[in-house]
């Protein structure tokens, strides 16, 4: 959520956590009122939903199925993060291989990741190593190619800067390329988080026996219409816990970049 | 003297598309150990060319440098540089202590040392408080300051400034002048300090090395006969700095038709 500055810093703690809550809480109050006297077998009263939210999740279930998916979300995410920071160095500090690659990736990117999966299934079954196959390499690319970009475009008095005090190779990696890169890394990453989540949910709906997405589409097929609900609610839950953690970090490791671009606005 | 940094028929062409550009043609100086010397040319005459191949930063296309004895091939261990763009020569995620150890880590100087390498150097410039701040939390004078310690606390015997105060307001320019000497003096190094202002170069120098128009040559080797304290008031109304003065301007105004006349201009 974006705030004007003055706004942030006039929001601590509680109040901040209450203004963040505010919306979906008004949100709640309304599916809650709106549905209480439903009648419709589609469209259960919130109540119901959230009473089989407690009986569907907090059982075996958290440790069959939501675990796994985390899991598998963990293990896909950080391994397309790593892949794509890796390629997306050696691509942009090499104009070479930049020209090379450029055309491969534009269309490796153009393929929707989804499509992978049937394919995968043939060589690599229905396991693990397929659904994390498919997050990796469907949110691989806006890391890599934000990563290719950042390192592109290192400043270069930085450059010499750094050649000239003998910074070279892993250092310069260290000290140079990578906080340089980083506010690119860090947009192709909080990207990449949101695509990680949708490829498991997909991946776990094509053919599975456990996780969120196989749950889902198994309550779906029997007709549990309010734990359907409570799975879909718990995705969401997911994705936005995920995604403040997220912020959280980003404001950790981006902390120099802000106040750098506001110095700099304030310059020119 | 003998000459602590020896540059020899230098030439460095540039290879653009669908022409040759001849940006040094042949330069040959030397600077002797602990000197202070000025380069000053008009604009374009190949100043920045001519530091990048000292500080090894650029292969030249012909001739060589050579630092101690040495031949010049990359960045040599015993040079620092100071760059004109102080905004974008420190490294805004590390606090000005950072930006100034990282160059010694890698120097691989003990830690107890680098930590006092870089109090010495911050007090020196005058900056001992702004350890923790962020270079970008600093005016662009301070950031300047910033760097020359960086460059101070590395040690080096031959230090190169690429039109350092450019980017600087006039009185800021005139303390960071100030402060170059007294490092300069104090430290013993020797200063190669590039710049297009001929007032700066007259103040500062022991000697100026004036640069023809590119294709650059070295048009004129100007000894700087002031006395050695120099002081921005009494130093800029000595009647020897105006006539100095004088003298590199009108060079330097010829500097910028050299070559006209001998041979069409490329």
């Amino acid at each position: 959520m974006r705030t004007a500055p003055h706004v942030r810093t006039a929001l601590h703690g509680a109040g901040r956590l209450a203004y963040l809550l505010a919306l979906p809480a008004i949100l709640l109050v309304l599916w809650w009122v709106l549905t209480a006297q439903s009648t419709s077998f589609y469209f259960p009263p919130l109540r119901t939903i959230l009473s089989a939210f407690g009986k569907t999740w907090f059982s075996d279930r958290l440790m069959d199925d939501v675990l796994p998916s985390v899991l598998r979300l963990a293990a896909g995410y950080v391994g397309a993060v790593v892949l794509g920071v890796a390629i997306g160095v050696l691509i942009g500090s090499n104009r070479r291989i930049r020209l090379l690659a450029e055309p491969v990736l534009e269309f490796l990117r153009a393929v929707p990741p989804p499509v992978l999966i049937p394919v995968l299934m043939l060589f690599t079954g229905i396991g693990d190593t397929m659904k994390i196959t498919v997050i990796v390499a469907g949110s691989l690319w806006p890391v890599l190619l934000n990563t290719a970009e950042g390192v592109r475009a290192i400043d270069d008095v930085l450059a010499d800067t750094a050649r000239s005090y003998g910074l070279t190779g892993a250092a310069r990696l260290r000290r140079l390329v990578l906080p340089s890169a980083s506010p690119q890394i860090v947009t192709g990453m909080r990207q990449a988080l949101s695509i990680s989540i949708i490829l498991m949910v997909i991946s776990e709906m094509f053919a599975s026996s456990s996780g969120l997405g196989y749950t889902i589409v198994q309550f779906q097929r029997g007709f549990a219409v309010p734990e359907m609900w409570s799975g879909i609610l718990l995705l969401g839950l997911l994705g936005f816990l995920l995604s403040l953690l997220f912020g959280r970090f980003e404001a950790r490791v981006l902390r120099w970049h802000r106040g750098w671009r506001q110095a700099q606005k304030g310059e020119s | 003297m003998t000459a602590l940094l020896d540059v020899c028929g230098l030439r460095k062409t540039y290879q653009a598309a669908d022409r040759t550009v001849e940006a040094v043609r042949d330069l040959t100086f030397g600077i002797g150990d602990g000197e202070l010397a000025c380069i000053v040319g008009p604009s374009g005459a190949g100043k920045t060319t001519l530091l990048k191949c000292v500080a090894g930063l650029l292969a030249p296309s012909g001739g060589e440098v050579v630092l101690e004895g040495r031949p010049v091939h990359g960045p040599p261990e015993n040079m620092a540089v100071v760059f004109q763009e102080y905004g974008r020569s420190l490294f805004p995620w590390m606090t000005v202590e950072q930006n100034i150890e990282l160059p010694l880590k890698q120097k691989k100087v003990a830690k107890r040392r680098r930590g006092e390498l870089v109090a010495e150097a911050l007090e020196s410039v005058g900056l001992a408080d702004a350890g923790g701040a962020y270079p970008w939390q600093l005016s662009g004078g301070m950031q300047q300051r910033v760097a020359i310690a960086r460059a101070v606390a590395y040690e080096p015997s031959v230090l190169l400034m690429d039109e350092p105060f450019a980017a600087v307001d006039a009185q800021t320019r005139a303390e960071l002048e100030d402060l170059t000497r007294e490092l300069w003096q104090r430290l013993g190094m020797t200063v190669l300090f590039v710049t297009h202002d001929i007032e700066e170069a007259v103040y500062l120098g022991q000697r100026v090395l004036v640069l023809s128009a590119a294709p650059t040559v070295i048009m004129e080797d100007a000894v700087i006969d002031l006395p050695a304290e120099r002081e921005q008031l009494a130093t800029r109304s000595d009647p020897r700095f105006a006539e100095l003065r004088a003298h590199i301007y009108s060079l330097v105004q010829q500097a910028k038709t050299y070559h006209d006349g001998a041979e069409p201009r490329s």
